[in-house]
């Protein structure tokens, strides 16, 4: 199994930690819903077939990633950053492609240091 | 100033090695002065590739892996808004603190936290391929570029710094057990290390 890294390439899974379902949304952090956290944490439909996971490139550039796989044929669909398109920039030609299917997100609002 | 010491011990062995008259590879220790380590923040990025510019000359592409050497510095990208940049000389590390501000990014001194190990020869790109699964012929990987990978959890960073030259980067306290290792994969095409 090989992940196209937007950045990298593609390269052997082993270069990948897995870092689990892109699908749930984590509640507000000040909710107090029990049942919202518990699904958060443990509910998962665990699908056998199209998934939506989170990985990361760790033996390599170290992104996050949303990459889309398939349970049962390990077929490994589009990859773009987690991070969305703040690192639009920064993406292989080939990367590109498959990244204009999905859509965009917003760039992320990271403060600039010493604000 | 300081001797530094290598992290290498009696490991670097200088000499011929392996089975062939003529060696396939050469290994040395480059020892660079300054290993310094710029992220930009998000947006941020050809701001930082110009204080790269101005503190170093090198002109680096703007594309996943572009880098440049001249003149004993190099730098590329290993990472989305990521660079490592290389001077044979020390202080470099303060010249990139200077060049980028607070609103660009970051700059780390990483000059002892690295080693860096060179690889050249006919055989290099050879050697590399047992350790990395990734494509080191030029056309994939092109003169100047980095790349960032791994060997058993040694996270490296390599720099392709001609046709048959390779400049790899370590964290120090794996840079003996990857020199070791490197040497005995040089084995069977025979290497110098200088
Ligand atoms: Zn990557």
């Amino acid at each position: 199994m090989r992940i196209p890294c937007p950045y990298c390439g593609p390269r052997d899974v082993g270069e990948f930690t897995y870092q689990g379902d892109a699908t749930v949304t984590r509640p507000d952090p000040a909710s107090t819903d029990q049942d919202g956290w518990n699904r958060y944490v443990y509910d998962r439909a665990n699908p056998a077939g199209k998934h939506s996971e989170v990985w990361q490139h760790s033996g390599g550039c170290r992104a996050h990633l949303i990459v889309e796989r398939d349970t049962l044929t390990h077929a490994v669909g589009a990859v773009r950053y987690a991070r969305g398109s703040a690192t639009k920039a920064a993406a292989r030609p080939a990367a590109k492609a498959a990244a204009k299917k999905t859509s965009p997100r917003k760039p992320a609002t990271r403060a600039k240091a010493g604000k | 100033m300081v001797e530094r010491e290598s992290p290498l011990g009696a490991a670097y062995t200088p000499g011929r090695h392996g089975v062939a008259d003529k060696p396939g590879a050469q290994i040395s220790e480059p020892r660079p002065g300054s290993i310094v380590e710029i992220v930009a923040w998000p947006g941020s990025e050809k701001a930082a590739l110009a204080a790269i510019k101005g503190a170093t000359g090198l002109t680096l592409p703007d594309r996943p892996g572009g880098g440049a050497s001249k003149a004993g510095k190099s730098a590329f990208g290993f990472a989305p808004g990521r660079w490592l940049v290389i001077d044979q000389a020390e202080g470099l590390g303060p010249a990139l603190r200077a060049a980028v501000d607070s609103e660009t990014g970051t700059v780390t001194d990483l000059s002892h936290g690295r080693t860096a190990i060179r690889i050249e020869g006919v055989r290099a790109e050879w050697v590399l391929s047992k350790f990395f699964a990734i494509d080191f012929s030029v056309e994939a990987f092109p003169v100047g570029e980095g790349r960032s990978t791994a060997h058993h959890d040694i996270f490296t960073q390599i720099q392709r710094t001609g046709d048959d030259r390779f400049d790899v980067y370590v964290f120090r306290s794996f840079a003996r057990a990857f020199w070791t290792s490197l040497c005995h994969a040089s084995e069977e095409v025979g290497y110098e290390v200088s």
